[in-house]
């Protein structure tokens, strides 16, 4: 192996450095040294920085009262609660354009996944322009271009888009009416809760008896007779209460109703709309995955279409679609950190204002980078779960 | 072997740190002079105060600037101007990417302590105010109960506002936009009824950024008090002097009369002060660390405080001296012994 | 990689005329349904393009006076006319403009180069960094009685392309790093690239720019200040290795494992087997995810408008935001759009193509 070495003194120390166990142990000492002084560079630079000049430092801010106003917010807030309470709104935020954005960027994107496999050449060059078109310009340009469509070219309040009766469209947003207060709506919510619990119990119930009987129940349209059913019945108990809460002009907005802001909907649309370009690719991925021999053997089976949809096509495709389909979830609520731009008061912009108002720009992005990781982290643990769910059982 | 280690990393992160063009701790003066110019913080564009619209850099603010650069080098045209949002600029003073920021920032209690900032003075003195559309049928900002406020975030305004409306019993909705051009665009193209900052910035954007000024009107209010001057890093007492005495200068500029056109002749005056103040008796340069003729340089080259705001506010804003005043004439500038 | 697109009809005998009749009857007048569905889709898309050439083009105002802009329905392009060299060089001095130019051109032509496999070679990541000095010469100034033009004043395309390409340039050889730590067999090395990955992919790239932009400074010794373009240069960098170094992980270990053992089998050295038997494997099975991430980094390049450095986007803004041109912000929109799009478009074809290239003789 080495080459012969004049002196012998030295040789075992070459022999040494050749050593795989050694040569790795130096090179992690290398590393190790190298991340603990940058480290410790770093940290101590920040100390000796925020000493000199004399900046606040710690999390006691957040006890402190905010004093700015939030445009919207899940839960209540007012100027007068505490950092906090307004981090947390933003969080709830987050969660709030991240959750809908989800849901709707699933249905677009699956319904123009389907589309690139369509056997009409027009829909393929539809579906294929949308996604070239919304994939190749940056989320952040068709955000601006959003907004700026809505801010400036929808009309002001007093001249407000009437499209529907009781909903307003206008540069303030749209305002929608929703079933006014009344506690058979509480109702109507837990029977909607129930009703899903209950389709669960009766798809384990259908389950069993299938395996132990080998007779079928219909669990799913049973199922959905109960999720919707349910909610009707405690609806007609309650006497049908058909009032409507309408939004009105009262001095300068629209009162009443349900309100979605230009920023939000901005957000919801920019977010929804980019998304969906990589979910429709992750579907259609998955639906090319299934080899066309599976359906044929189903139906060779005797199995009915929608079965061999449900039992063959599906959970095969789903297992190729689900992990991409998680990363891009993870990306949507990632890039709703780019509201910061247009306003809508979410984690980031949050933390911004808070660092600004309190001066600790440690503390701000500290607390959002974490709020962040929480979230991906939360996801990938479902991910793995998931994965080991789905993953093939081989006999 | 860690000892090594140790010392050739440092090594190392020295070098790293000579490349990025180090400065040493508290030494902003020796900085700035080895530098050759003033990097100055300003305003991303607030006609006026700081805008470079017109190629150049103009405005109240750009002058204090370059009344600094006229003190230091002589040269009032040494200056490299940092446009900053609001919600940028502390930062950027802080981490020394500039060494003085002058962009109507509000000298308040937690900004000179816990912030590690110092404020050299006061070069305009403003308060807070509304502009709305006239068709609104506005007069009041008592009025103004469940309106939408463009307001931009990490300003004392935004928090001024939160508690006008919290004291008047009265509900809004804050449209919080960071960038100065662009929370004004949000205000005309109808997003907010109300547009919320100093009643300078609220006149610079209403006499020029509006496609009608008339259509606009500012509420007579004034909700809080507004104190705007130039900034430095804490703990850099000789730059913070030198700024300070920067500014005081164009004020006792126009106590004594001294203007950019006549400061020639004044140099002939026999008035001690005016010989002590311009120079002509050697020893205020001394003191501060810098020329003896600076404050010939910045009256010559910039002018008089009354100089800068007739220039900048007056003829391009519409607004009078006001609180900007000589304190002779009522109001609150009022420089202090040049001796 | 196959794709599965549904076989078109076959190109066989009869005149172009006849040809079209069936293709057009195989695709989209197949059954009564299809029918129905082809009619819509051709209802859609002209509504669709009659709109838009009908405002780009038809009733769009081309002078380059922007006296006309009242006058036209549609888009008026003097806004182009008035503010191209605002977009291109943002505040770079005017009398100087045309050292960004250069730049540019340097840039595009880097890239021109670049894509062809000719001049892949150890000289070419040499030629680049020279180029980037050259560069950087041209348009700092300072030196050869050019004048000296801080960082600040660099923007528009330009420093969109300079993020860009500088960005891809570094993030690359750094994922690569990453991505060879995370399988190292030295547990320490592992657990700190794994780290490194997991942050930067686990939080906003947003939030990594705000770290650069407002935190990073209180890192360093007090006085030291390092240019902010560069910290935001830093922190893309930082962010898209981190993705792309999953990538070439994927790359890595969808390399059959006899590959590894045969290649220490040979007795070759670590270093030997990566660069000259699994990397060159692996890599090329990943030439989409990572054109991909290459395209996410040019649109990434964006964001710096947040952090408020004057690129593409940013000088865009500005430029709607002047009352002269506030009515025309969707034309301002609606050409960086179509710049931003050419530059992705371009990329996405060039991995299309560079793919296929690249499994050309492998047998499938």
């Amino acid at each position: 192996m080495a080459p012969k070495h004049p002196s012998d003194t030295a040789r075992p120390l070459m022999a040494l450095l050749y050593d795989k166990t050694v040569r790795s142990i130096i090179y992690q000492v290398l590393v190790f040294g190298g991340v603990f002084f940058l480290g410790w560079y770093l940290v101590s630079n920040v100390q000796t920085n925020l000493d000199e000049q004399n900046i606040a430092t710690g999390f006691g801010f957040l006890d402190r009262e905010a004093a700015f106003g939030i445009s919207e917010s899940v839960i209540s807030y007012s100027p007068q609660d505490n950092y906090g309470r307004a981090l947390a709104v933003g969080i709830l935020n987050t969660i709030k354009v991240s959750l809908t954005g989800i849901i709707l960027a699933t249905i677009i994107g699956t319904l123009i996944g389907i589309g690139l496999v369509s056997k009409n050449w027009l829909v393929r060059f539809i579906g294929k322009s949308y996604i070239d078109l919304f994939r190749n310009v940056p989320l952040l340009l068709q955000l601006f271009f959003w907004y700026a469509l809505i801010t400036n070219g929808l009309p002001g309040v007093r001249q407000a888009l009437n499209p529907l009766p009781g909903t307003f469209l206008t540069n303030r947003g749209l305002y929608i009416p929703i079933p006014a207060d009344n506690p058979a709506w509480f109702w109507v919510f837990i029977a909607f809760v129930v009703g899903i619990i209950g389709s669960f119990v009766l798809r384990r119930w259908s389950f069993k008896r299938l395996e132990a009987t080998g007779q079928v129940f219909p669990h799913l349209s049973v199922g959905l007779g109960i999720i919707v059913g349910l909610p009707i019945l405690t609806w007609l108990l309650f006497g049908a209460p058909v009032e409507m809460n309408v939004p009105a002009l009262q001095g300068f907005n629209f009162k009443g109703g349900l309100n979605m802001s230009p920023e939000f909907f901005t957000l919801l649309l920019g977010l929804t709309v980019y998304t969906a370009t990589y979910i429709a690719e992750v579907v259609r991925s998955g639906i090319q995955s299934v080899p066309k021999g599976q359906s044929e053997a189903s139906t060779s089976l005797g199995l009915k279409p929608s079965w061999t949809m449900r039992l063959i096509i599906l959970p095969q495709a789903l297992r190729v679609i689900i992990p991409p389909l998680t990363n891009q979830y993870l990306n949507l609520t990632k890039n709703s950190s780019l509201a910061v731009a247009i306003g809508y008061p979410e984690l980031v912009s949050i933390s911004n204002t808070t660092m600004n108002q309190t001066g600790q720009a440690v503390e701000g992005v500290a607390i959002f980078m974490t709020v962040y990781l929480g979230i991906s982290l939360l996801i990938s643990v479902f991910m793995n779960w998931y994965n080991k769910r789905m993953a093939l059982v081989e006999r | 072997m860690l000892k090594k280690l140790t010392s050739t990393t440092a090594a190392a992160a020295l070098s790293l740190t000579m490349v990025a063009g180090g400065v040493q701790a508290g030494d902003t003066v020796d900085a700035v002079k080895s530098q050759g110019y003033v990097k100055c913080g300003v305003n991303t564009s607030l006609p006026g105060f700081a805008s470079s619209a017109s190629g150049s850099w103009e405005g109240l603010d750009v002058d204090v600037c370059r009344a600094v650069a006229a003190a230091v080098f002589g040269d009032s045209e040494a200056v490299q101007y940092t446009p900053l949002t609001a919600a940028q600029r502390f930062t950027a003073l802080q981490s020394g990417e500039i060494d003085m920021l002058s962009r109507v920032t509000t000298w308040t209690l937690t900004r000179d302590t816990s912030l590690g900032l110092n404020f050299a003075g006061v070069n305009y003195y403003d308060g807070q105010g509304f502009l709305v559309r006239k068709d609104l049928g506005v007069t009041s900002a008592t009025q103004l109960d469940g309106a939408a406020v463009c307001v931009e975030p990490g300003t004392t305004t935004e928090l001024n506002l939160a508690d006008y409306f919290r004291a008047n019993g009265m509900d809004f909705e804050p449209v919080v936009i960071e960038n100065t051009t662009e929370v004004t665009a949000a205000f005309f193209s109808g997003r907010c009824d109300v547009y919320t900052t100093d009643r300078g910035g609220l006149a610079s954007a209403r006499m020029v950024s509006a496609e009608n000024p008339d259509d606009y009107v500012v509420l007579p209010e004034v909700i809080s008090k507004e104190p705007l001057g130039p900034v430095v890093r804490h703990g850099d007492d000789e730059w913070f002097d030198i700024v300070k005495w920067s500014l005081l200068a164009m004020v006792e500029a126009e106590e004594y009369g001294i203007t950019s056109e006549n400061v020639d002749d004044m140099l002939d005056s026999t008035n001690p002060g005016i010989q002590r103040f311009l120079g002509v008796t050697p020893g205020m340069g001394e003191a501060l660390g810098v020329d003896e003729d600076w404050a010939y340089n910045i009256i010559k080259q910039v002018g008089n405080y009354g100089e800068a705001y007739d220039r900048n506010v007056t003829e391009k804003l519409g607004l009078d001296r006001g609180l900007n005043a000589l304190w002779k004439d009522g109001g609150l500038m009022y420089a202090y012994p040049i001796r | 990689m196959t794709s599965m697109i549904p076989s078109q009809a076959r190109p066989t005998g009869g005149t172009t005329w006849k040809r079209s009749v069936r293709w057009l009857r195989n695709n989209l007048f197949s059954t009564p349904l299809n029918s129905i569905v082809s009619l819509v889709c051709i209802y859609v898309l002209w509504e669709i393009l009659s709109a838009l050439v009908g405002w780009g083009l038809v009733h769009a105002s081309f002078s380059p006076s922007k006296e006309f802009c009242g006058e036209v329905s549609g888009a008026c392009w003097a806004f182009v006319h008035d503010n191209y060299r605002f977009l291109l060089f943002g505040t770079y001095p005017a009398e100087s403009q045309w050292r960004p130019l250069i730049a540019i051109f340097m840039l595009l032509a880097g890239i021109l180069v670049s894509m062809n496999r000719r001049f892949w070679s150890p000289w070419l990541a040499v030629a680049w960094v020279v180029g980037f000095f050259v560069m950087y010469i041209i348009l700092g100034g300072g030196v050869l009685g050019l004048r000296p033009v801080s960082s600040n004043n660099w923007g528009g395309l330009t420093l969109t392309l300079i993020l860009a390409v500088v960005g891809i340039a570094f993030a690359a050889p750094l994922a690569l790093i990453l991505a060879l730590g995370r399988r190292s067999e030295m547990p320490f090395v592992r657990v700190i690239c794994v780290v490194f990955i997991e942050v930067f992919r686990g939080v906003p790239l947003i939030s990594v720019l705000f770290m650069a932009s407002l935190m990073f400074p209180l890192f360093l010794p007090d006085g030291v200040s390092i240019n902010k373009m560069l910290r935001a240069q830093v922190g893309i960098i930082f962010f898209q290795a981190a993705y792309l170094a999953e990538v070439f992980r994927g790359g890595m270990q969808a390399i059959p494992s006899g590959q590894y053992e045969a290649a220490d089998a040979l007795g070759l050295s670590y270093w030997q087997k990566m660069s000259k038997i699994i990397l060159p494997q692996a890599l090329r099975l990943v030439i989409p995810p990572t054109m991909s991430t290459f395209i996410s980094l040019f649109k990434d390049t964006s964001l710096v408008t947040i952090i408020g450095l004057f690129d593409l986007l940013a000088a865009t803004k500005a430029a709607i935001n002047d009352p002269t041109w506030r009515q025309q912000y969707i034309e301002g929109y609606v050409f960086i759009a179509i710049i931003y799009f050419c530059f992705c478009f371009f990329m996405s074809r060039y991995a299309l193509y560079l793919d296929r290239e690249m499994h050309k003789g492998m047998s499938h």
